[in-house]
């Protein structure tokens, strides 16, 4: 049997659950700081502690913003949801359980689009997004042996978006989870940041035949916390069980974790040690119970999503798909091109826009790209670029010293005034000065005038070409083409 | 003057306002019953004389300054539930007997600053989770009318110092019965309003759904001045109610012609012919002279309340008590070998037998497979329940019977039953599953032990029940009677 068309006989099957943070000021159930990096337990309040005769009080914000969230995938959002207590010990658990929403959560039937490789789109249907608190850390380093906790995340608001199994490959995952991430940090309610843990993921990930109808038995990979690791995760992941099941053995349902260093998932529980996590609603919380005019009133919220945007950048200003779709990506991004654009001076909206998406989609990613930065470390900011667009309006520069202009600016700062000042850039305008080079090279090349008015019209390109080279490609072109028309002419 | 520990809370108020006696003195008094008879009761887990002196002389500055409320100044006892900021805070339980609690519950916030001065806290059933007062760590309470018998649980420590009166009022918590049921057996005055009427913040929490916090004292006037100050929102705890609290003490003497009793048909038909309820029988007939009116009500569910409720309150419990675990305050074994042994050892040490009895029924209803069956079916029959009354409490105003299917029975006597012993709750625990209002008083005694009337309302009608009780109060004297040798 060829190995190669076996392989491809296999289909991947992928749902994601991903758990975002809620960038509220205070947990979910107290009045603790959610900020991050403080010293281990100096966030943790009673409630946080699970002390004796504590109460949970519901933080309204994350309610709003799971809300938020629920309005920009399209989903339902449940007019009454409810918490409840799942159940199981762990030193990072103070209470003993964990206040999620089982039965009924704030939000289900959503979905998401991506674009596939070949540039087609596809949904990807999102199953339920609940409210959680999170747990606390276990630290298992420098302590001898011992295990530290500390609970300065424990309660910490989290939104857990599960999908439905939609995903075909590690690609489609990791589009799929980079959409969502996009849009919790568009909406404000995530602040994204995956170092922290702030966005994360399990894979819940399986293998069948293609064409075959049934689910695989899929592994869960848990807590996923880089882009590129839930990539060779999954595609380890994928390696594995096909192997297994090709070697004559089968999938056992498990809790797997990946080991970044070795690049492998590998089990850490079955399904028999599976907790049994005793779901019941939670007496110490009233159901949550949202009526029309409060989620009316978040839908007015709403920032323009990232796929709108893109649309409306294609239909407004005449970008390509492409390049739509890259300066909508981040919001960071975004908000770095509508703010560049929004302080260019002279020209019309249009053409600015087009200009500076030119600018941002090529010469500065790939600045970016080239010293890995991400848009909010760039050497350049909105207002240099700017800037630099103004000065090509105004006709201070051309086009074609504008690179040479931003190559300047990334690489030592300054304005675009100052480089070009600096740097002796500045168009020549001038009519005067521009027919005085004119007939200076008229004079110099008798030859090539006669050739030229003998009907050798080609040669326009080389008189154009003796211009730019004397005075250093300043000269304003559409000048320098009117006026050498006319002298040649004679 | 009649010795100041065989007065009301009311009459000590209005003592302390003329002057007859300071705080301190009314404290000092109280404390010295407290050295003198609490070794034979075993009323208190902890005394906190040196606290109630200075809160003594504190509240007798404020009469001075005339700025006191109704209660300042007036000593009283804590359930040993209820968190006591700086104060050992054991529920009873080895797992907290090192437990001293960083913060007050609101009642007791509340309580402090009406100016009340705070004895000791009270011993009680392990996390209230009995109904003779013998599953505490600390070892049975006796009870004041015999020595030989329980007070009832899971208040009983509560209901032993009242008695006895070595406390003047104390704080109960009710999850099936545990105010209604002591009151009933020590001839007090008890009443636990409705769910969500008194916060449930910093009282240690048994079944969340069922507990609710009231008092245990010697009249419905006292219950009607100490509930005034208990009573009322709390923003930190999400189940409190958010209504006014109307003036309860305005309207303890309204008429009583016309109160309409409902007697409960599947309970109380049986029950009153029995010898044993000849004191109701006898109190209702009391409230038909003051012009009442007696009518049969049905709710055919009633009689599965116990069962119910021994689903609902351990499942409740089991999870409850998860974050004892010895890992950050509380009982922690000795050396642990490693995580699991931790909370095995520390658990399995740190709490008593019917503790953990009702965390496995718990852990059991919860569990995959058999949630439905158990779980949600009791929460089915718990809406049924709930319905009855609410269709009761449209034909009548009040429903009555007995508190307690029997009197004090001896220490020791059902330990080994806990089926018996869950059936001592027969008669209250509807009240709780609905989530209702509801008072014992005594109303006479057989073979020398008290026996109490149970008066239940509907929602939020704590006014109405202490009107009813008031007026039966004004024409009967059992209230006043004391234990002879407390006396």
């Amino acid at each position: 049997m060829n190995m190669q068309s076996d392989a491809m006989s296999w289909e991947t099957v992928i749902g994601l659950e991903i758990h975002a943070q809620l960038a509220t000021r205070t947990k979910i159930f107290s009045g603790s700081s959610t900020a991050f990096g403080a010293a281990p337990n100096t966030q943790a309040n009673l409630v946080d502690l699970g002390y004796p005769g504590v109460l949970p009080v519901l933080n309204q914000n994350a309610v709003k913003m799971a809300v938020k969230f629920g309005l920009a995938v399209g989903a339902k959002v449940a007019q009454r949801s409810v918490f409840a207590r799942k159940n199981y010990f762990y030193p990072d658990l103070p209470k003993g359980y964990q206040i999620s929403q089982y039965e009924l959560p704030i939000v289900e039937h959503g979905k998401m689009d991506i674009v596939l490789e070949d540039g087609s789109t596809k949904t990807i249907r999102i199953t339920r997004a609940h409210l959680e608190e999170d747990a606390g850390k276990s630290l298992h380093e420098d302590f001898q042996g011992y295990t530290g906790i500390d609970l300065n995340r424990a309660g910490t608001p989290l939104i857990e978006i599960v999908s439905e199994p939609d995903m075909r490959s590690a690609k489609e995952a990791v589009a799929y989870m980079k959409k969502i991430h996009t849009l919790v940090r568009y909406l404000e309610i995530c602040d994204g940041n995956m170092q922290e843990g702030s966005f994360r993921c399990d894979a819940n990930v399986s293998v069948r035949k293609a064409g075959a109808e049934k689910f695989g038995t899929r592994c869960e990979i848990k807590n996923l916390n880089s882009f590129r690791f839930i990539e060779k995760a999954i595609n380890y992941e994928v390696a594995r069980q096909i192997e297994l099941i090709e070697g004559g053995g089968t999938v056992q349902q498990q809790t797997r974790l990946f080991d970044p260093d070795k690049g492998e998932t590998r089990a850490l529980r079955s399904k028999e040690e599976a907790n049994d996590y005793r779901y019941f609603p939670d007496p110490d919380l009233l159901p949550v119970v949202l009526d029309d005019a409060f989620i009316s009133d978040i839908r007015a919220t709403l920032p323009e999503l990232p796929d709108e945007k893109a649309h409306r950048l294609v239909r407004e200003f005449d970008l390509s798909p492409y390049d739509a779709g890259v300066l909508t990506a981040s919001r960071e991004l975004a908000e770095y091109y509508d703010k560049t654009v929004s302080i260019v001076v002279g020209g019309d909206r249009k053409s600015n826009a087009k200009a500076v998406a030119n600018t941002v989609t090529n010469i500065l990613t790939f600045s970016l790209n080239k010293e890995n930065l991400d848009i909010t470390e760039s050497k350049v900011t909105p207002e240099q670029l700017a800037g630099l667009q103004s000065r090509i309006n105004d006709s201070t520069i051309s086009g074609k010293l504008a690179k040479e202009v931003f190559e300047v600016m990334w690489a030592e700062g300054g304005s675009a005034d100052a480089i070009i000042e600096s740097k002796g850039l500045k168009q020549i305008t001038d009519t005067g000065a521009i027919e005085k080079v004119i007939d200076d090279i008229i004079a110099a090349n008798p030859k090539q005038l006669a050739d030229y008015r003998s009907g050798k019209d080609k040669l326009f390109a080389f008189f154009v070409g003796q211009v730019m080279k004397q005075t250093a490609g300043k000269a304003n072109p559409a000048q320098v083409n009117e006026l050498l028309k006319s002298k040649l002419a004679g | 003057m009649a010795e100041l520990h065989a007065q009301t809370l009311t009459e000590l108020a209005a003592g302390l306002r003329a002057g007859k006696f300071s705080s301190v003195e009314l404290t000092r008094h109280f404390l010295e019953r407290i050295s003198k008879y609490d070794a034979e009761l075993n009323a208190f887990i902890t005394v906190t004389s040196e606290l109630a002196l200075a809160q003594a002389a504190d509240a007798d500055a404020r009469i001075a300054a005339g700025t006191a409320s109704a209660l300042t100044g007036l000593p009283l006892a804590h359930k040993d539930i209820f968190c006591t900021d700086g104060v050992l805070t054991t529920c009873g339980s080895k797992m907290l007997s090192n437990f001293v609690s960083p913060y007050d519950a609101t009642v007791v916030t509340r309580l402090k600053q009406a100016g009340m001065v705070m004895l000791g806290k009270t011993n009680m059933d392990e996390f209230a989770m009995g109904s003779s007062n013998e599953t505490s760590f600390y070892g049975a309470v006796k009870n004041p009318w015999n020595l030989a018998k329980v007070p009832g649980g899971s208040s009983g420590g509560s209901a032993a110092a009242v008695a006895a009166r070595i406390a003047p009022a104390a704080t109960g918590t009710d999850t099936g019965g545990s105010i209604r049921q002591p009151a009933a057996l020590t001839s007090l005055t008890g009443i636990k309003p409705t769910y969500g009427r008194v916060s449930r913040y910093g009282m240690i929490a048994f079944a969340s759904s069922l507990d609710q916090g009231g008092v245990m004292c010697l009249s419905a006037e006292d219950a009607a001045l100490l509930l005034q100050s208990m009573s009322g929102f709390d923003v930190q705890d999400s189940t409190s109610v958010d209504t006014p609290v109307p003036d309860y003490s305005a309207t303890l003497n309204q008429s009583l012609k016309g109160l309409k009793i409902g007697l409960v048909k599947e309970f109380f038909e049986q029950g009153l012919s029995n010898e044993n309820a000849k004191p109701v029988r006898e109190a209702l007939a009391v409230y038909e002279q003051l012009g009442a009116r007696l009518v049969e009500v049905s709710l055919p569910n009633l009689p599965l309340s116990v069962p119910t409720y021994y689903v609902v309150a351990p499942a409740e419990c089991s999870s409850n008590l998860s974050r004892f675990d010895g890992v950050r305050f509380g009982y922690r074994c000795d050396n642990p070998r490693d995580l699991q042994d931790l909370y095995t050892r520390s658990r399995g040490e740190g709490f008593g037998s019917e503790v953990k009895r009702r965390i496995m029924t718990g852990t059991y209803v919860l569990s995959a497979g058999y949630y439905d069956a158990y779980y949600l079916r009791a929460q089915k029959i718990r809406r049924l329940i709930t319905e009855e009354f609410a269709n009761a409490f449209k034909q009548v105003d009040v429903l009555m019977g007995p508190t307690s299917p029997t009197t004090a029975f001896d220490i020791g006597a059902k330990v080994d039953d806990p089926v018996t012993m869950y059936l001592n709750d027969i008669y209250t625990i509807g009240a709780n599953l609905a989530g209702l209002p509801a008072m014992s008083i005594p109303c006479g005694f057989l073979d020398g032990l008290p026996v109490g009337l149970q008066i239940i309302g509907g929602h939020f009608a704590e006014a109405k029940l202490l009107n009813v009780a008031h007026g039966y109060q004004q024409v009967t004297d059992w209230h006043k009677r004391m234990p002879e040798r407390y006396a």
